[in-house]
């Protein structure tokens, strides 16, 4: 339990008085692929917003290594939403430039002459990476579901975060090209030495791809104030085979 | 049997529907006009064609022997750099305070309702301030288009930005985006398409703007025109006068749909 990149300790979610999370008490550590299922209103996506930073405990602490984090989001935590991950008005080369021009272009926000070509180069490269190179140029509306996925992938890795968030990301895809994405993500994984965090619905989706499922659900229930008790995680299953492979 | 609603035209067969009307509208008027006249040839409530043709030709091709200009030209190059300028700044406005009340949740909270307030007076109603702040000069009537047509323009904008996905400024965040580079990389650009649309439904209203101006106070303009020869029923230089206001708006149009076409590709569903 030493190294955790992620904890939470003791984290409860509130919003008035109704009750979202209580006492989520978990770590993750680097390298992990964490899956986390549970039905709707479980705070699935309350917890990956929390690991976000898009949203604050109301009590207890979430710690990036082993740091208290700040509640707003940055660029040590990527994340690919369900939909609108990627820009409509950039190409695919340009949606992934654009993490890479943020960092050197603080004012202007574009990169000229040879940094230009350096963050050409790295977003060419990733793109490769997620089977998009012969679609640099092409705008998100002209990409497949499938397709935008892989972009949003490609956007969010070029960054380097330090933990990887899906939300759901291939809830709207076919069944075909839901299985494409997860040879995918699982060979991104694996070569790249990324962290996730996966949020689904999809309970073999989450076996199937995870070192680690996590089933979020209300412990307790009280019928006549069913908004009074939080949910958290009531099962967490190491996968221990999938670690050592 | 078809349906009315299914039936559709096509090619050729749409552009003589169209043209029905309108030809219908000139074959009335010629007809009214002629009638006008056999009973009294000095009408100058409907003036023919011909009339029209002469005024068109007096106003555009000799030059006034009062100021040495060519009437019509000199009338245009007045109004449209007063629409140009009242145009420009109304939308040099609406971008700045559209974006910032859009992206800076801060400043939606400072200006937001103080936008809403402005956007709710009626600018004619303005217009004396501004001539008594501003004088009768070309200042006073710019500023009349601008302030008309900004506030809707400028809360439009706001919508646009408040309508982008949250999703995308969560996601640029996370890509490493400051504010200043949320708002000219992700806002701003998506902004533009809508900008020309909001440009466009202003022309309406900047024009009305225009001609409410020219008609108070001015020497010279399109809109100074038709309401100094109102005083002498001149029908014949009126009606040529409407024609040509129509047509640069009509083409303003056609020029602002085409720019925006041209340039923001992405948001028409078109490729590269």
């Amino acid at each position: 339990m030493s190294a955790a990149l992620v904890s939470l300790r003791d984290v409860w979610v509130e919003y008035g008085d109704k009750v979202v999370l209580e006492r989520v008490d978990l770590d993750i550590q680097a390298g992990e692929f964490v899956s986390v299922v549970g039905p709707s209103g479980a705070g699935k996506s309350t917890f990956l917003r929390l690991l976000l930073g898009q949203e604050a405990p109301t009590r207890g602490q979430v710690m990036l290594d082993g740091v208290a984090m700040r509640a707003e989001c940055g660029p040590d935590r990527g994340v690919v939403f369900q939909r609108y991950s990627v820009f409509p008005h950039l190409t695919a080369l340009q949606n992934v430039m654009f993490g890479l021009e943020c960092a050197g272009a603080p004012v202007i926000g574009r990169l000229f002459g040879a940094r230009r070509r350096a963050a050409e180069a790295a977003a060419r490269e990733m793109l490769s990476a997620v089977g998009l190179e012969h679609s640099l140029a092409a705008y998100p509306a002209q990409l497949s579901g499938g397709m935008q996925q892989r972009l949003a992938i490609a956007q969010a890795l070029v960054k380097h975060p330090r933990v990887l968030l899906l939300d759901e990301p291939f809830g709207a895809l076919d069944p075909g090209i839901r299985r494409d994405m997860h040879g995918l993500v699982s060979r991104l994984w694996r070569e790249q030495g990324l962290t996730i965090v996966m949020v689904t619905h999809d309970i073999g989706e989450a076996f199937h791809l995870g070192t680690r499922v996590m089933a979020f659900d209300k412990r307790r229930h009280d019928p006549h104030a069913p908004h009074r008790f939080g949910a958290t995680a009531i099962y967490d299953l190491p996968l221990t085979r999938k670690m050592e492979a | 049997m078809t349906r009315v609603i299914n039936i559709r035209l096509r090619g050729r067969a749409q552009v003589l529907a169209a043209a029905v009307p309108l030809g219908a509208l000139a074959v009335t008027y010629a007809v009214a006009a002629g009638a006008r006249h056999a009973a009294n040839p000095a009408d100058k409530v409907l003036p023919t064609f011909g009339a029209m043709g002469d005024a068109v030709w007096r106003m555009a091709a000799m030059a006034d022997p009062m100021t040495g200009q060519y009437t019509l030209w000199a009338d245009t190059l007045a109004s449209l750099e007063r629409l140009g300028a009242g145009l420009g700044l109304a939308t040099v406005t609406a971008l700045v305070l559209g974006l910032a009340l859009g992206v800076v949740p801060l400043v939606r909270a400072v200006l937001g309702p103080v936008v809403t307030l402005i956007a709710v007076i009626p600018p004619i109603a303005v217009l004396p301030i501004l001539f008594i702040a501003l004088g009768l000069g070309e200042a006073a009537k710019i500023a009349l288009i601008a302030v008309g047509i900004a506030p809707f323009m400028t809360r439009d904008m706001a919508a646009c930005v408040a309508g982008l996905p949250a999703e995308q400024f969560v996601k640029a965040q996370t890509l490493g985006a400051n504010s200043w580079q949320v708002a000219i990389r992700v806002a701003l650009p998506q902004m533009m398409p809508r900008l020309i649309e909001a440009l466009r439904f202003s022309m309406g209203p900047a024009w009305v703007f225009l001609i409410a101006a020219e008609a108070i106070a001015s020497d010279v303009g399109l809109g100074y025109r038709i309401f100094l020869v109102r005083r002498y029923l001149a029908m014949d230089i009126i009606l040529p006068y409407v024609a040509w206001i129509s047509l640069l708006a009509i083409c303003a149009d056609v020029g602002l749909r085409w720019v925006s076409r041209r340039a923001f590709g992405w948001a028409h569903g078109a490729g590269l």
